[in-house]
Formats: C-alpha cells, sequence, structure tokens
C-alpha cells in the first residue's frame, strides 16, 4: 500500500519512560482530529507503538513513513506533536529541525541486524504483524516437515552459541539433552537479565515477544519437551505484560496448546517471576527458584541437560538465543554461518553504555573489532576525551585497554585478554576513570549478589572488595596487589558457579593492564584520574575565584572561609574531602589535586 | 563396577560413586567441612577439591561422580593454596575465642586451621554481628561462628523432613535462620547441633560442663522408646554431661529430642533406684529388696488369682520397653498369669 501513512512511536520501557505514551495519545487525539478534515488521513494513516530500536538516549523517536519514505524523528514529546500532524502528516512536509541526525545513521548503518531487525517496526502486542513477517512460519515448517534430529541438525551447523555468556554450542546442548531417556523433558528461556546497564533481553521481549517463544517451540519440539517456562525479572513489568499477551494470543492461534499448527505437539509455556536475584541467572539456581527453593547454584555435573528441572533432561536458553533459532530455520544454518568470525557465528546484541557519544542497544555480526563498536556505531568517545578501557561482559567481566582496540569481539577474542562476553554489557571508560575504583565498583555488587553458599564467595569478594575499598581510601598497604591477585585466582578457581568463578574479573584485568593506578593510589597515595576523592587534595585559584560563596554554601563542615567578592580559602585539616565545593562551583575555580 | 586412578593407586567402585568416596576406599582422606556422608552431596566449602586429568578446574570431589578410567590427584601444591584460603577466608569471619568456645575439641574448622598452620590472617577484615538468644531449653544458636556449611538446614529437611530453618539474606550477610527470623521454633531434636561442623550449634544443657578433660564414653541403649537408638553417653564422674550417637549405627547417629536432650533423669535425686513397698492403704513406702519386693507381688498375684480368677489381673507394659521386653511381658501374663488381659500405650 504505498499511498499508506505510517506513524511509528517507540514504546519500550525506554521510549515509554521519555513520555511515550502521552506522545501516543497526543498522536491518537491529533490524527483524529485531522482525520475530520482530511480523508486520506481518516483512512490511510495508521498509528503504531513498536519496541526499542536500540536509540533509548533519542527517544521518545518516532517515525512517520509517507508513500514508504521514512522520516525518524527525535526526542519527540506529546506537545510537538501537533506540528508534526499538521506540518508532516497532512502536509507532507518533513519538520527538519526535529529529525534525526547524521549519528542516528551511522549508529544503525554500521550495525548487522538478525535479533533486533523486527524491532522498532512491528507492534509487539500484535501476533498479526509478527505473522507478517514471516513470524511462525520456521515453527511451522518445523513441526510439518522436519524430524526433532533434523532441527538439532541445521542448529549444530548453523554455529549458533548461548547467548547468555557461557557461549555453549546451542545444537550440541539440545542433542546432549535428547540422547537422555525420560518420560518428560523441560525448555527453559532465561530472561533473568541481571547485569546493571544490560537491556538486551528486556528490549527483545518488549519488542519482539512471539520471536522467542517460537524460538522456544522449535527447540521444544527438537528434545521432545510439553512444558516450557520463561523465568523473567518480576523488576521488567512492560515485558512481562507483552509476554503474557503473546503466549495467550499465541495459545489462541493454535501455536501452544494441544496440537500444536495440527502437527500432534504438544506444549504449554508459562511464565515464571524471578524475585530479583542476581543469581538466578545461573542456570542451576534458576531451576532451584522454579522448583520453589531459594535461588542457590547447585554443583554440576549432573547438567541441567541431563539432570534439571524436577531431576528432569532440561534445556535453559538465553532469550536473544531463542530469537535466533527462528530466522536460522528460515534462512539456513549455511546463512547464519556465514555471519561473524570463524568460531563465534552470527551476531551479538550489545548495550554500549559509557563514556560514549551514541549509547544504546546494538547488534554487531561476531568478529567486529571493538575499535568499530567504539567510534563507528558508537560515535567516539564523549567530549573528546581520550579513551581508557572497555569493560565487558557485565560486572564479572574484564576491562581491555587500549592496546586491545583492535580486538575482535567474540567470544574467542574477549577471553584471550581476560575478559568475557557475558550477556553484552559494554561499558566504556575514558581517561577520567579511575580503574581502580571501576574494580571496585564491580565487586561493590557481585558481592553483594553473592548467595552465600560457597566460601571463596561469599568471603572472598568480601575481602576484595575491603582491600579494593582500603586502596582508594588512601590505605592501601604494600603487598596488597599480590594480595588481591592471589585472593582473585583463588576465587576464580574455587568458586561454586559462574559468579563466582567470574567475580574477580574486573581486579585481574585492572591489575594486569592498569597496575600502575594501582601502585599510584597505594605508594604515592594519587588517583592519577582524580576521582578517589580520599587521595586529592582541594584547593581554590585566588585568580579564578569571584567570592560568590557558593563552595562555602555546599561544604558541610565549613572548611571554606572569605569575603563575599574576595578569593575563598579551603582548610585542609577540616576538609572531609567530599568534593561539593569542586561540584558547587561555576568558575573552576577549586582544583583537586 | 569402574576403575578410578587416585593418587596413583587404582580402586574398583561402583557406577555413581563420587571421587570423595572413591578415595575414602583406599583410605584417603580430604578434608571437608560441608560434607555428610548421610546427607546429599552440596559442594560448598570447596575444602574438597581435587584435580582430574583432562578438567581445567579444580572440581569437589564430594559432587562429582567418579567415571572409568578418571585420574584423581588429592594433593598438590594448588590445591593445597585453595584449601587454605578457604579456611583462611571461613577464619577471617570467624571469633578467635576456641578457649572459652563449647566447640573445643569438637570443632572441625579448629581442626583445619591447626592442619594448615593459620596463626596470622591475611584477610582480616570486618565480622558478622549476631547476637540472638532463642527462648528454649534445648538449642544454643551462636551465628557469628557459622560457617554457612548447611548441614543443618538439610539434615532438617532431608532427614527430619521439618524444614524449620532456611537460608537468608546474600552475600556476606547470608545467615541461616528460623523464618522470618523469629525464635527457633521447633520439634527441637537437636540433629542440626549434631551435625554442626563448629560451636555454633549446641545444647543448651551441655553448657559449662567439661568439653574433654575428665570425660568418660559409654556406649548403651536409649530407653525412651523400642527403636533402641544407640546413645553414647559423655559423663564426667558420675554425671552424663551429654548425649550424642555415632553416625555408623543402625540409627545412623540421629537420635530425637527426648533421646539427646532428656537426659536429666539420670542423676535426678527424685528418681527412683531401689523398689520400695507401700504395705497398707495410707502407710509410708519402704525400701526393700529385690527379693522381698518381687516374693511380694508374686503372692499377691497368687491370691488375687485364687480368689478372683486370672481374669481379674490385668497387664499394661511400655513403650519404653523393647520389642524384647513386651514380648516376655505378654508372655508371662498369658503363660503365668494366664490372662489376656494384657496391653500398652501403643498396642500390641
Amino acid at each position: 500500500m504505498s499511498n499508506e501513512i505510517v506513524v511509528n512511536v517507540c514504546m519500550g520501557t525506554g521510549g515509554i519512560a521519555a513520555g511515550g505514551s502521552q506522545v501516543m495519545e497526543a498522536f491518537i487525539s491529533e490524527l483524529e482530529a485531522a482525520g475530520v478534515e482530511n480523508a486520506t488521513v481518516k483512512e490511510k494513516c495508521r498509528l503504531h507503538k513498536v519496541g526499542c530500536r536500540g536509540f533509548c538516549a533519542r527517544d521518545v523517536l518516532v517515525d512517520i513513513t509517507i508513500n514508504g519514505n521514512v522520516s525518524t524523528y527525535q526526542y519527540i514529546q506529546a506537545d510537538m506533536v501537533p506540528k508534526l500532524v499538521k506540518e508532516h502528516v497532512v502536509g507532507g512536509k518533513p519538520v527538519s529541525d526535529w529529525l534525526v541526525g547524521e549519528d542516528y545513521h551511522t549508529f544503525h548503518d554500521n550495525q548487522t541486524k538478525i535479533v533486533l531487525a523486527d524491532l522498532g517496526k512491528i507492534d509487539p502486542e500484535s501476533i498479526d504483524e509478527y505473522l507478517a513477517v514471516d513470524g511462525y512460519k520456521a515453527a511451522q515448517k518445523v513441526l510439518d516437515t522436519m524430524s526433532p534430529a533434523d532441527v538439532i541438525q541445521t542448529i549444530k551447523d548453523s554455529g549458533l552459541r548461548g547467548r547468555g555468556g557461557g557461549g555453549f554450542p546451542t545444537g550440541v546442548k539440545w542433542s546432549f539433552c535428547a540422547a537422555n531417556d525420560s518420560d518428560q523433558y523441560y525448555i527453559i528461556c532465561n530472561a533473568d537479565e541481571g547485569d546493571p546497564g544490560a537491556f538486551m533481553d528486556r528490549s527483545i521481549i518488549e519488542g519482539n515477544p512471539h520471536a522467542v517463544i517460537e524460538g522456544m517451540i522449535i527447540g521444544a519440539y527438537a528434545i521432545g519437551a510439553s512444558v516450557g517456562y520463561i523465568y523473567i525479572r518480576a523488576e521488567y513489568p512492560l515485558a512481562v505484560d507483552r509476554l503474557n499477551m503473546a503466549l495467550k494470543q499465541a495459545k489462541e492461534k493454535g501455536y501452544l496448546g494441544e496440537n500444536l499448527f495440527g502437527s500432534g505437539f504438544n506444549l504449554q509455556i508459562k511464565v515464571k517471576l524471578g524475585a530479583g536475584a542476581f543469581v538466578c541467572g545461573e542456570e542451576t539456581a534458576l531451576i532451584a527458584s522454579i522448583e520453589g527453593e531459594r535461588g542457590m547454584p547447585r554443583a554440576k555435573p549432573p547438567f541441567p541437560a541431563n539432570k534439571g528441572l524436577w531431576g528432569k533432561p532440561t534445556i535453559i536458553n538465553n532469550v536473544e538465543t531463542f530469537a535466533n533459532i527462528p530466522q536460522i530455520l528460515n534462512k539456513g544454518a549455511d546463512w547464519f554461518a556465514s555471519i561473524g568470525s570463524e568460531k563465534s557465528k552470527g551476531t551479538k546484541v550489545i548495550a554500549l553504555t559509557g563514556k560514549i557519544r551514541n549509547t544504546g542497544l546494538i547488534e554487531i555480526p561476531m568478529g567486529m573489532p571493538l575499535k568499530d563498536i567504539i567510534f563507528n556505531v558508537g560515535g567516539g568517545i564523549e567530549g573528546d576525551k581520550l579513551f581508557k578501557a572497555v569493560q565487558t561482559g557485565g560486572p564479572s567481566g574484564g576491562c581491555i585497554p587500549q592496546q586491545h582496540i583492535d580486538l575482535p569481539v567474540d567470544y574467542e577474542g574477549l577471553a584471550s585478554v581476560g575478559s568475557m562476553m557475558g550477556s553484552g554489557g559494554m561499558v566504556v571508560l575514558d581517561e577520567t576513570d579511575c580503574m581502580v575504583n571501576i574494580s571496585k565498583f564491580f565487586l561493590e555488587f557481585t558481592q553483594a549478589e553473592s548467595c552465600g553458599k560457597c566460601v571463596p564467595c561469599r568471603l572472598g569478594t568480601k575481602r576484595l572488595l575491603e582491600i579494593l575499598t582500603r586502596i582508594v581510601d588512601g590505605e592501601g598497604r604494600e603487598g596488597d596487589i599480590e594480595l588481591l591477585q592471589e585472593l582473585a585466582e583463588d576465587v576464580r578457581d574455587s568458586s561454586l558457579c559462574g559468579l563466582g568463578m567470574s567475580a574477580p574479573n574486573p581486579v585481574l584485568s585492572t591489575i594486569k593492564y592498569f597496575r600502575h593506578e594501582y601502585e599510584a593510589h597505594i605508594k604515592q597515595k594519587k588517583c592519577p584520574s582524580k576521582v578517589c576523592n580520599k587521595l586529592l587534595t582541594f584547593f581554590i585559584r585566588e585568580d579564578m575565584c569571584i567570592g560568590c560563596g557558593m563552595c562555602a554554601r555546599a561544604c558541610s563542615v565549613k572548611a571554606i572561609s572569605g569575603q563575599v567578592k574576595q578569593p575563598h580559602k579551603i582548610d585542609n585539616s577540616v576538609c572531609i574531602k567530599c568534593g561539593a565545593c569542586f561540584d558547587a562551583c561555576k568558575f573552576s575555580a577549586v582544583l583537586k589535586e | 563396577m569402574i576403575t578410578v586412578t587416585v593418587d596413583g593407586r587404582d580402586v574398583e567402585v561402583a557406577e555413581g560413586t563420587t571421587v570423595l568416596e572413591a578415595a575414602k576406599k583406599l583410605g584417603i582422606n580430604i578434608p571437608t567441612l560441608c560434607h555428610d556422608d548421610r546427607l546429599k552431596p552440596y559442594g560448598a566449602c570447596r575444602l574438597c577439591v581435587v584435580e582430574i586429568a583432562g578438567m581445567r578446574k579444580p572440581v569437589t570431589s564430594c559432587t562429582t561422580p567418579a567415571t572409568d578410567n578418571m585420574i584423581v590427584k588429592t594433593q598438590s601444591e594448588r590445591l593445597y593454596r585453595l584449601r587454605r584460603t578457604a579456611v583462611e577466608l571461613l577464619l577471617s569471619d570467624h571469633p578467635n575465642d576456641c578457649m572459652t568456645c563449647i566447640g573445643t575439641g569438637d570443632c572441625r574448622l579448629q581442626e583445619l586451621a591447626y592442619q594448615y598452620g593459620i596463626r596470622e590472617n591475611r584477610f582480616a577484615g570486618e565480622m558478622r554481628d549476631h547476637h540472638r538468644i532463642d527462648k528454649n531449653p534445648f538449642v544454643v544458636r551462636q551465628q557469628n561462628k557459622c560457617v554457612m556449611c548447611g548441614l543443618c538446614v538439610r539434615v532438617c529437611e532431608e532427614v527430619q523432613g521439618v524444614g524449620a530453618i532456611g537460608f537468608a539474606e546474600r552475600g556476606f550477610e547470608a545467615k541461616v535462620i528460623p523464618p522470618f527470623g523469629k525464635d527457633l521454633d521447633c520439634e527441637f531434636c537437636g540433629q542440626c547441633v549434631s551435625v554442626c561442623p563448629t560451636g555454633a550449634l549446641s545444647g543448651a544443657i551441655w553448657a559449662g560442663k567439661a568439653r574433654m578433660e575428665g570425660v568418660e564414653k559409654t556406649d548403651t541403649t536409649c530407653t525412651y522408646c523400642g527403636c533402641g537408638c544407640n546413645l553414647t553417653l559423655s559423663s564426667n564422674g558420675d554425671q552424663v554431661i551429654r548425649v550424642t550417637s555415632d553416625a555408623n549405627n543402625h540409627n545412623r547417629g540421629w537420635l530425637c529430642v527426648k533421646g539427646r536432650f532428656g537426659f536429666d533423669f539420670i542423676n535426678s535425686p527424685e528418681r527412683l533406684t531401689r523398689p520400695m513397698i507401700r504395705r497398707e492403704k495410707g502407710g509410708t513406702l519402704e525400701r526393700v529388696s529385690w527379693d522381698e519386693a518381687l516374693d511380694f507381688v508374686a503372692e499377691r498375684f497368687t491370691k488375687i488369682k485364687k480368689e478372683s480368677g486370672a481374669d481379674a489381673i490385668g497387664g499394661l507394659c511400655s513403650a519404653r520397653c523393647t520389642n524384647e521386653e513386651n514380648y516376655i511381658f505378654q508372655k508371662m501374663m498369658r503363660a503365668a498369669i494366664g490372662t489376656n488381659n494384657i496391653d500398652h500405650c501403643a498396642r500390641y
């Protein structure tokens, strides 16, 4: 329908938080009003809510498409809608001031989208829209024409590896599970995305829930599971709503429940809400949680593929892994295997954040060099500062320095420098970030989220954090670096589950690449990046101070004195180095060293 | 059967045997803290780590099933370092009060600290601060001594089927508590006390009594019911001060609240230790010999039987007696007295 007018409003969590619901309402009323006078608008204009396309920093994003020409607007608020409707929808002329810029296109054009391809294009709450983009075709094909063994072989041939972090070959895992002789098999989708700053799984479910369900149907058929669970965080209310909606729609269409697609195969999928424990993303803890136990990991072996939920063979795959499955079946294993690097096939969805111009959700082919991600997709470092490191793999990943900027981003590449793929978090750090402090930051998280079961993780991470804390507080001791290294290695080598095994990564990688920063903190009692307040001295430059008194008012311990319109002074014997004066001064007169 | 090589020696074990069990069969002792043969493998303390050929990282021997031709190493520099670190970490969050601790001499952590020679602690730091005094006369909890081995939680769930305690909180704050952190309020079987490897759980009745010095151990059988659980009484002089049970007996070391804590009657001044006869209604009880007492009973039974018939006599026995004793009792009533009027609280 070429003369159609389509308005897409970004209504993922990011879009809604930026005012998407109000924008949506404004469009509804404005388009209705416009439709009274304009027959084309009334008959041909369709208003759509769509999922996240990744560039949440620019929300609310709105696409207006007339006769196939797409114009994308950024930072749209409800009060801007009347003008958009009047000038663009009715008048046919885009409002050029509000259109996205070149960076929007470099952000998207440098990506390769498989999983995110339909996000931002289809209405996630409508199964018909998913069907219109060949949805459920793969499931139907599998159930009508393929044997479970054929499906497993296809996934094996595609080279797909688990996207939750481990990177275990999906097809191989499925074949391990299917090889068991059991009266019951289970399939579980792990949507307990817990890494701070990661929102890959949430966006996929919010933007295209049916793709995940279709992937699960195919997986369930391959291993013979009649019951599936989606374990999702309760903190993802929109994703949960859309998932439940999608499950209901799929059931109504006969794609779930009994006799799927008339094939005689049965599958019911249940949603289980997680109660906010990071460790429940670990597969055995997740299984314990579904069983109603406290979410604590169990020793492997036995692996879930042999003895999982309720002791039955169980497959657990991540949201992104499942979302890849329908496309592999539709387009073929060879197509998928042609994307990516030698051992890591396909794409990876990454939550790109930190000191970078274009933050958001991106999808890149495996093996893309780090620098292309940071400087092409990400648009380079914010404020033209110097790149220092990139932290990948969530709180348990490592920090990768400048010298490895050409590193291909895939499972092997990241592991070779002491980091990991994890679920795909990527935090870019610049020259103003203190690496000791960064490592402390991540340890704070993993330490608090340790389930407390095994000794190295419960107490080891606590002691690592204590040592890091004393270093950034200027109380570091001779030998602390070696002690950190030794303890970190022991925690890594003897913890029960992935949480403890990977929690020391930030410590080990920052010591490996930024040892001089640790030494500066311990020996010279200086923070080279001027982040660790307790190691800084604050003073006021007389020639810059205009005597406004803002710093003195901000100081909670009355360490700053001075006459109005006269340069002020900081009494360092009183100063508690909180940094409030530095933040309060508008004339850059407060300095820290 | 499969063959496993542990520290260069071969051993044949059944399929499904863990590496720890295989090593034990060879008499090789691997340190553990959270393991108990009677409970499911858990893998929390990480002391039983071993190296297995072909595996990148050390694994816990208590949870790893042995496979055919597996080559296991239970001692190496790396393993020693990992075990020592684990013990040192545990001690970094454990009060150093063995002098006055009830667990001394019966504490696996103390033993490990000695074996690994940990005097100074590289990881000294914040310690947990739990002060909760339960209002029950049986179990004392000193949670700052807890090593989170989970034995108490597991025995309560797996053996006793009660689930009176569980884990709460995360990370350093993780702890074992009754529901909602309230007072312990269970059947007080004390199984948790019996498996606790430290002084975190102890019997209230043991407090302040001898730990090791002058303590004599006597194996006996519980008199509370017909189960006949084996007990070991710890006594100091003529005072029984503690009851335990060996894991290698028919009751596998498990006891109930009565068997474990109900022993104060032994030394009670009110306890009857000699037979007494009240010769007439309203008369006083006078001490007599066993012979006189038995003669008296026999004489009266014969008289009653002669005057009113055997069915004028009935016998009630006790569930506290053994099966054999109950059998003999009914035999006596039926054969010697000649009546079927017999019963006891658990019925014949």
